[in-house]
Formats: C-alpha cells, sequence, structure tokens
C-alpha cells in the first residue's frame, strides 16, 4: 500500500489526450448503419475530443429532415439477421425489422436519430454535409436538420480533418 | 492500492485517480475532488448534479451517464458540458467519489 499526500490530478485529465481530434464520414442511409457514427460521435465529445461529422451519399438521409426520423432497417442481403434469404424482399419485412430494431434501441435507452444529433450538437460536435450529395439529391440547406453548420466539399473537408482520425462508415 | 489524503481525509483511489470506496466520500470533499478537474469553485447547480449522481449511483449500482443524467434528473446535456467542460462524465465521476460511467450513451 502506497499513501501520498496530495491529491494527485486524475489520470484522465492528461493534456496529450486533449488534443484529439475525430472526424467521422456517415455515408449510409439505414437504421443499423446511422447508430455507430452516433455512438462513437458521442463518446469522443465525452472525453473532449473536438468532433466533426460529415454526411455524404445515403448518410445524407441522416439529416434530411425529411427522412432523419424514418431511417429503415432491412433482412435484403443482410446475413446477420439469421434468417432465410428469400424472406428478406416480401413486403412487410423491412416495416418489421425496422420496428423491431427501433424497439432494441430504445429498451438500450438509446434515443432515436433526430434526437441523437441534437444531443451532439448539444455536446459540441460540428456536422457537415457534402456538397457533391446535396447537389445530387437536390437537397436545400433548410431541408437540412438545422444543427448541421454548412455543406462543403471534398476539398475543405481535407483541410478540416488535418491532423484528425477518421472513420469511415 | 494507493491511499491519499483528501481535505484532511484519508481514501482509497485506482490507479486514474478515482475513489474505490464510494462509502469513503463526503459532500465536503466535493470541493478539493472539483479542484482536481480543474473546477475551482462548486456551484449549487455543480451540487445539484453531484447529488443525483450519488443517489443513482445507490439504487441503480453503476454510475450514471450524461444521458441518464439529462433524461431523469433533467440537466441539458449542454449545460452539463457548461459546468464540468470536456471530459464532462469522468469530471462529474471523480468528484462524486464514484467509478468513471460504463455505458456508451
Amino acid at each position: 500500500m502506497t499513501t501520498t499526500n496530495t491529491a494527485p490530478r486524475p489520470a484522465f485529465l492528461d493534456e496529450s489526450e486533449t488534443d484529439r481530434k475525430l472526424c467521422i464520414i456517415c455515408s449510409k442511409g439505414t437504421l443499423d448503419m446511422a447508430y455507430p457514427g452516433l455512438v462513437l460521435a458521442n463518446a469522443a465529445l465525452g472525453e473532449g475530443i473536438e468532433t466533426n461529422i460529415f454526411f455524404t451519399f445515403w448518410g445524407l438521409d441522416m439529416i434530411a429532415k425529411k427522412r432523419m426520423a424514418s431511417l429503415k432497417a432491412t433482412p435484403v442481403g443482410n446475413t446477420a439477421m439469421h434468417m432465410p434469404q428469400a424472406i428478406g424482399p416480401i413486403p412487410g419485412m423491412t416495416a418489421m425489422a425496422t420496428r423491431m430494431m427501433k424497439k432494441e434501441i430504445s429498451k438500450l435507452g438509446f434515443p432515436e436519430v433526430p434526437e441523437f444529433l441534437q444531443t451532439l450538437v448539444d455536446s459540441g460536435a460540428h456536422l457537415w454535409a457534402c456538397k457533391m450529395s446535396t447537389d445530387m439529391m437536390k437537397l436545400d440547406p433548410d431541408e437540412l436538420f438545422d444543427g448541421v453548420e454548412g455543406i462543403i466539399g471534398a476539398t475543405e473537408f481535407m483541410e478540416m480533418s488535418e491532423g484528425a482520425q477518421i472513420i469511415f462508415i | 492500492m494507493t491511499t491519499t489524503t483528501i481535505s484532511g481525509r484519508e481514501v482509497h483511489i485506482d490507479a486514474e485517480g478515482f475513489m474505490t470506496d464510494p462509502a469513503e466520500w463526503a459532500e465536503e470533499l466535493a470541493p478539493a475532488l472539483a479542484k482536481q478537474v480543474g473546477i475551482d469553485e462548486i456551484t449549487p447547480d455543480h451540487l445539484a448534479v453531484i447529488r443525483f449522481l450519488r443517489e443513482d449511483f445507490a439504487t441503480q449500482g453503476e454510475t450514471p451517464t450524461l444521458r441518464r443524467i439529462s433524461t431523469v434528473a433533467g440537466v441539458p446535456t449542454k449545460r452539463l458540458f457548461e459546468l464540468f467542460p470536456k471530459k464532462p462524465g469522468k469530471k462529474m465521476a471523480f468528484v462524486a467519489g464514484l467509478p468513471k460511467p460504463q455505458g456508451c450513451i
């Protein structure tokens, strides 16, 4: 047993950790692929890590006001849902899979996507929409979630992510 | 196991500096612990959060996460980041003499 007389500065306050910067690229628009980025961003923000999230291609559905609350999970092409592949495309299966997943997510205490994004913004996250994708999908800035700071191109993303760790989802 | 003296009281801490026995904590220790994480003055708002953490830990057996504090205690996320900047979850657990939160959200 060691005894010290002054309360030590806690190890989690090491300066080296507070310089970390993270960029997460969200490129998928399904419910199951929305959560990994959101959960990681939330964890990063709670650790004092500067966090930027860049939404591109199908990932734009996560921040499109019209779609963000109704992302879906589908068994089609997903062997990890453990059912015969022929059942997946039957009408109603996607709705059922979505309902089940939403129920499980809510049981764990996780918020739905719009509320989750608001929590991230409140925690200091920066959200960005991809210029090429918004042009392609003909989305105006006012059709995007209010927490989105801007629409930027790939070059700006490169500038912004200098020195950051990048996660592509 | 390491012991340290905070405000004249001997307590056990782990390698990261978190107190390991919640029973050794008392509210009088909060200001000294808060100073260690860069919070120079404990306000009633800080204390309200710390008290919620203690009560919730006593009933749930684990340190509440930021989401639990905002949804159950009603303190907005933004406010938690203002009160305990940068690493709110760990800082408030540290000040409350509890283990760091384990939950993903």
